[in-house]
């Protein structure tokens, strides 16, 4: 059976020189870390490295312990042994008001974009201007609408999130989460759930936001379309470590049994026959 | 027999587990109010949830109860002749103790169900975390303002339901007992001195303090989607009721040794 070619849609800026700076200079680093919950083992002496600069995906099974990588790296959890370190600083026991101080360095989207219910679209993106900065309404307006329509929304200000699709609530979720201009982005599942052509244009906003923002960024995914298309380098987590980590031209040529079966596996689900049949039939 | 013993340790632990996260709220709720700055504008919305919105639960229950009191107590001192007294009775049953004790099960019923939901909801969509991982103590955010409200309309809210049940124990002293209006409440001001309302009111203080905080971190700790969401509200209800009831026989006790 032929494998499924993965599709590499940065390859073409890839060939030429990239205008981002990826600098071999550490931003996040997991030394061993180890977390459970229960009886389950999270973490087993996780050890990974993100670069400044760098798009950084992490690819794993559900319940392989992706997004509880980028909790850890926020401080939301405590790892139980190994060291987190954050700008070389190591933040593994430091108390909750502490961590406040690291967390400015970081926006994050969550999985269900996390919106406050309760305020409109406009409120939630000047939430943290309100809450870290001493901006007057007018500038925390003007903010606000840059990072709309960064993020290509225009007229949604004064929606409630409740009424809002899934590709637009992420959308906001990503506005509020660069509005403090972080240094690092974390992305948590942003293409899941939503339809094929919405996901690529969330994907195609992460690219976009990486070049304009130059930023480091990790993105956390099942969706190995999503992968490829944004990522610079793959680090994938298996049975509680990253059992493999390396560039995208890396993961297509590596032998490690896991990672090829995880990539076949999941480019054949993306391409079944009947779903390419369709593809021809609307081409 | 060593599963009973090993099920009993494993509940011992959990209570424990659950009165040292409590206090440690309690704790970071009065650290985070002191140094503050507060936050006006949340705690005038949480004032008008708590108090103003419970308005017309405590009126309804205060103005059935001053008149159910009436006619028992009625009912009862006519066996001796002595049915002059109905005012004295209704308005110190009901300052010392009835309208305290009501006002805050039926109050903490509905406000800590509120809390729970709405706190528990965010839980478990993340918002919790977002708040956090937006460098903001969910604690001053949303713990203080709805364990502040709770704290101080509670005693706002008795006041208000003393005055209705007394004003419901008149309607039955009037209507059917014949005595006059005057009569009644020249009866109830000379007989509520002030340590009888220091005392009802003064319980409310703490009724409301642990109502909130126990709605505030029952919603902190849920999860498990909005089956988590209702186990934990249904808990809140429970619990705050018990509290409720359990602290008023300590308070009671210590107030009547303090006044």
């Amino acid at each position: 059976m032929n494998e499924t070619p993965i599709p590499d849609r940065r390859a073409e800026s890839r060939a030429v020189p990239d205008r981002r700076r990826v600098l071999r200079e550490p931003f996040v680093e997991f030394e061993n870390v180890y977390k459970a919950y229960g009886p389950k083992q999270v973490l087993a002496g996780a050890n990974l490295k993100v670069y400044r600069g760098e798009v950084m995906v992490i690819l794993g099974g559900s319940g392989s312990g992706k997004s509880v990588t980028l909790r850890h790296m926020l401080g939301l959890e405590i790892p139980e042994a190994g060291r987190i370190v954050v700008e070389e600083e190591d933040i593994t026991d430091l108390p909750e008001e502490e961590l406040y101080r690291v967390r400015k360095k970081f926006g994050m989207l969550f999985q269900s974009a996390a919106l406050f219910d309760s305020m409109t679209v406009f409120e939630n993106v000047a939430f943290p201007l309100r809450e870290h900065t001493q901006m007057t309404e007018e500038e925390i307006e003007r903010a606000v609408r840059e990072k709309l329509e960064l993020v290509n929304l225009h007229g949604v200000e004064n929606l409630m999130p409740v009424s809002l699709s899934g590709g637009m609530r992420k959308r906001v979720g990503l506005a509020r989460a660069i509005v403090l201009d972080p240094k690092m982005i974390l992305y948590d599942e942003p293409t899941t759930g939503l339809d094929p052509i919405t996901a690529q244009v969330i994907n195609d906003l992460i690219i976009d936001l990486q070049s304009k923002l130059n930023v480091t960024s990790v993105v956390v995914t099942h969706d190995i379309q999503s992968a490829f298309s944004v990522g610079d380098r793959i680090a994938f987590l298996n049975h509680g470590t990253f059992e493999w980590i390396g560039t995208m031209d890396q993961a297509r040529a590596s032998d490690d049994n896991d990672l090829r079966a995880f990539l076949k596996a999941s480019a054949v689900a993306a391409a079944q026959p009947e779903m390419k049949q369709l593809g021809e039939t609307v081409s | 027999m060593p599963g009973v013993l090993a099920r009993a340790r494993d509940r011992a632990q959990r209570a424990l587990v659950y009165v040292g996260g409590i206090s440690d709220l309690g704790a970071q709720t009065i650290r985070e109010a002191i140094r503050g700055p507060l936050e006006t504008q949340l705690l005038l919305t949480q004032f008008e949830q708590v108090g103003v919105r419970s308005l017309s639960i405590v009126g309804i229950t205060s103005l059935f109860i001053g008149m159910v009191l009436a006619l028992q107590t009625a009912y009862s001192l006519e066996q001796f002749g002595v049915k002059l007294f109905i005012g004295k009775v209704v308005s110190l049953s009901l300052v010392r103790e009835l309208a305290p004790v009501l006002m805050s099960l039926m109050v903490g019923g509905r406000v800590g169900a509120g809390i729970t939901a709405e706190i528990g909801t965010m839980k478990v969509t993340e918002q919790i975390d977002a708040l956090r991982a937006m460098a903001t103590n969910p604690v001053r955010k949303l713990v203080v303002p709805k364990v502040l409200a709770t704290t101080l309309m509670f005693p706002v809210l008795t006041i208000v339901s003393n005055a209705v049940g007394i004003f419901g124990g008149l309607v039955i002293a009037v209507a059917n007992l014949h005595l006059t209006g005057n009569y009644y409440m020249r009866s109830v001001i000379d007989t509520v001195k002030y340590n009888d309302l220091a005392s009802g009111i003064g319980k409310t203080f703490f009724f409301g303090f642990a109502v909130g905080l126990i709605a505030c971190y029952n919603g902190l700790r849920t999860s498990g989607g909005a089956d988590g969401v209702g186990r934990s509200t249904t808990v809140t209800v429970v619990m705050a009721a018990i509290t409720v009831l359990i602290m008023d026989f300590f308070l009671t006790k210590l107030f009547l040794l303090a006044f």
